[in-house]
């Protein structure tokens, strides 16, 4: 089969690879239909995740149609089922999974000796994302295997289009997620940092879950012209001041809730501490640059919340935490709890509250793949989201 | 790294990180232009430069021009080479500074270093920016349409009202009055 398959530091190639097979007796394999690139793909891409080698297959967000199912997986699946694929793989059995904490699945990361070094614990198995994380073959494929299967799925109806429903496997959810965090009241300011693909669900979440004033920070004129179409207003940073407008928005008390949906790579010219963390980068005395956490920590509201769906994967310096506990803000973090939100939110797309393919503006075949990489990274030709179609 | 922002895209570039470091050599041109027009008997005495005041308050003028001409011009690009040219100027004339018994030498090659450190971020500048002015930038996608809420976005708001937020992602109890409209609120106390 086709797959996209990294091979180094911005080196992501469409090759021909064998196709999966049933390895577990939970295993099903699907025929993927559509799947896409996602903002976190490019920390891998840049290589600022460490844990990928050369030959893993990437891709997180999937969706198709199954088309093999191992014997322990048969009574919740069946061949011809439209599947949409959540990026965690979760046993749905653990401790963790049984109060809904799937991102942190107890047993589905088969390398979870690595992450417990790491992060001292395991956290879940995710498809194509580090060795880290399992090592999973990843989505951007013309099949996928899928272990844990028999709950490591999301069965969508035949009414919907792929592009409706297969931003179920991660942004929706985790934009969700990052609103939920929040805990939005009706008087709520909610900033959010990066108008990326999960920046714009996290807009459209607060937005559904009732929040006052939407405020949305890039500095990429077509992000910033979706974000306001999703009713935010918005800040270019590179040409005014986010404090300054933040506290002019909010009558200089700040917003209550700050969302970070950009994670460890800020690109944030012209700031000192943007300066600083290039060179910590640069000499490796740093892994990530959170210069959205900073900023976050000093102009948000005392007592509000810090919600993080951005990703970040290691040692992160001057953060200010005396102004995060003197000021007494709440921080809420962690990959997606996808099938914690599902099934509520695949009513409300059928339901027309949301239609999330707002989202794609570009669709092209697997083998345009890594040339998407390029552009969706260098936010080029307008490119916000990009779905592949096997 | 490319990003496209209004301002770069106004310009027919695509760089931020460069646009910026433009705009610092302008403001470093304009500062040292000052100096050199203020201060070139000082200027002159350091370098072991006697009588080339008004050669020192020529290159002054031209490092002002220079400043004021990548600040003000939609393209700067012209402008920065134009600085290449002018480090050039600078490095042959302090090399003729090195010759016979300057007792300053030491200051000199000093001030050599420092321009030929500024003329490898001259050059840097000026390639990257030559590098991708010739062709601006085609007109932004328009987004505007993508609200992504069937039903517009002001029917949408607070359209999840019936969602539940779990006991777990709540907010702590004791800091909810804050934002609470029903909070009762506690007037300023007088002075």
């Amino acid at each position: 089969m086709k797959a996209l398959v990294w091979h180094g530091t911005t080196d992501i190639r469409c090759d021909s690879v064998p196709d999966p097979q049933i390895e577990h007796p939970r295993d099903a394999i699907i025929k993927v239909t559509s799947c896409a690139i996602c903002g976190s793909d490019l920390h891998l891409y840049d290589h600022f995740m460490p844990g990928m080698k050369n030959g893993d297959i990437m891709g997180h967000e999937s969706m198709g149609e199954v088309v093999e199912v191992g014997p322990e997986a048969k009574g919740k699946l069946k061949v011809g089922d439209r599947v949409v694929i959540p990026f965690t793989i979760i046993c749905g059995q653990c401790d963790q999974c049984k109060r809904g904490n799937f991102s942190v699945c107890e047993r589905t990361n088969r390398n979870g000796h690595i992450a417990a070094k790491a992060f001292g614990h395991t956290t879940a198995g995710l498809f194509g994302y580090t060795h880290l994380t399992g090592g999973y073959p990843g989505g951007q494929a013309e099949y996928l295997r899928v272990p844990f299967a028999d709950a490591t799925h999301i069965k969508v109806p035949s009414t919907l289009s792929d592009e409706q429903l297969l931003f179920l496997s991660d942004i929706f959810p985790t934009g969700w997620q990052a609103a939920v965090q929040c805990d939005i009241e009706p008087t709520d300011t909610v900033a959010i940092w990066g108008a990326g693909p999960v920046g714009q669900m996290a807009i459209r979440s607060a937005i559904l879950l009732g929040a006052k004033q939407v405020i949305a920070i890039d500095r990429v004129p077509e992000r910033l012209d979706m974000a306001r179409a999703g009713g935010a207003i918005t800040i270019n940073f590179d040409e005014e001041s986010v404090i300054e407008r933040l506290n002019e928005l909010t009558n200089g008390k700040g917003p209550e809730k700050c969302i970070d949906s950009v994670g460890m790579e800020a690109h944030a010219a012209g700031t000192v501490d943007a300066m600083y963390d290039r060179v910590k980068q640069a000499t490796m005395m740093e892994t990530d640059r959170p210069h959205v956490l900073r900023e976050m920590a000093y102009v948000c509201r005392p007592a509000g919340t810090l919600s993080v769906p951005g990703v970040y994967g290691g040692l992160l310096d001057k953060i200010p935490f005396g102004a995060i506990m003197n000021k007494g803000l709440t921080i809420r973090t962690g990959q997606t709890h996808v099938n914690r939100w599902t099934d509520d939110l695949l009513r409300r797309i059928e339901e027309g509250q949301i239609d999330p393919s707002f989202v794609i503006t570009h669709t092209v075949g697997l083998e345009q793949g890594p040339e998407m990489y390029k552009i969706f990274r260098d936010k080029q030709d307008g490119c916000i989201k990009v779905v592949l179609k096997p | 790294m490319r990003y496209e922002t209004d301002r770069t895209r106004r310009r027919g570039h695509a760089d931020t990180a460069t646009d910026t470091l433009a705009r610092g050599l302008g403001l470093f041109s304009i500062a040292l232009g000052i100096a050199e027009v203020v201060a070139p008997r000082a200027l002159a005495r350091t370098l072991g430069m006697k009588g080339q005041e008004g050669l020192i308050v020529g290159y002054g003028l031209r490092e002002i021009a220079t400043g004021v001409g990548i600040l003000a011009s939609k393209d700067p690009t012209p402008w920065i080479w134009g600085r290449v040219a002018g480090d050039g100027l600078d490095l042959a004339t302090l090399a003729t500074a090195l010759e016979g018994n300057n007792p300053k030498k030491g200051n000199v090659g000093i001030a050599m270093a420092a321009v030929a450190g500024v003329t490898a971020l001259d050059v840097y500048c000026a390639q990257t920016l030559s590098r991708e002015s010739p062709h601006p930038l085609p007109p932004a996608q328009d987004y505007s349409d993508r609200s992504g809420f069937p039903r517009g976005v002001e029917q949408s708001r607070g359209a999840a009202s019936d969602f539940e937020v779990p006991r777990d992602f709540r907010a702590p109890e004791a800091m909810r009055p804050y934002t609470q409209p029903q909070a009762p609120q506690n007037p300023m106390p007088s002075m």
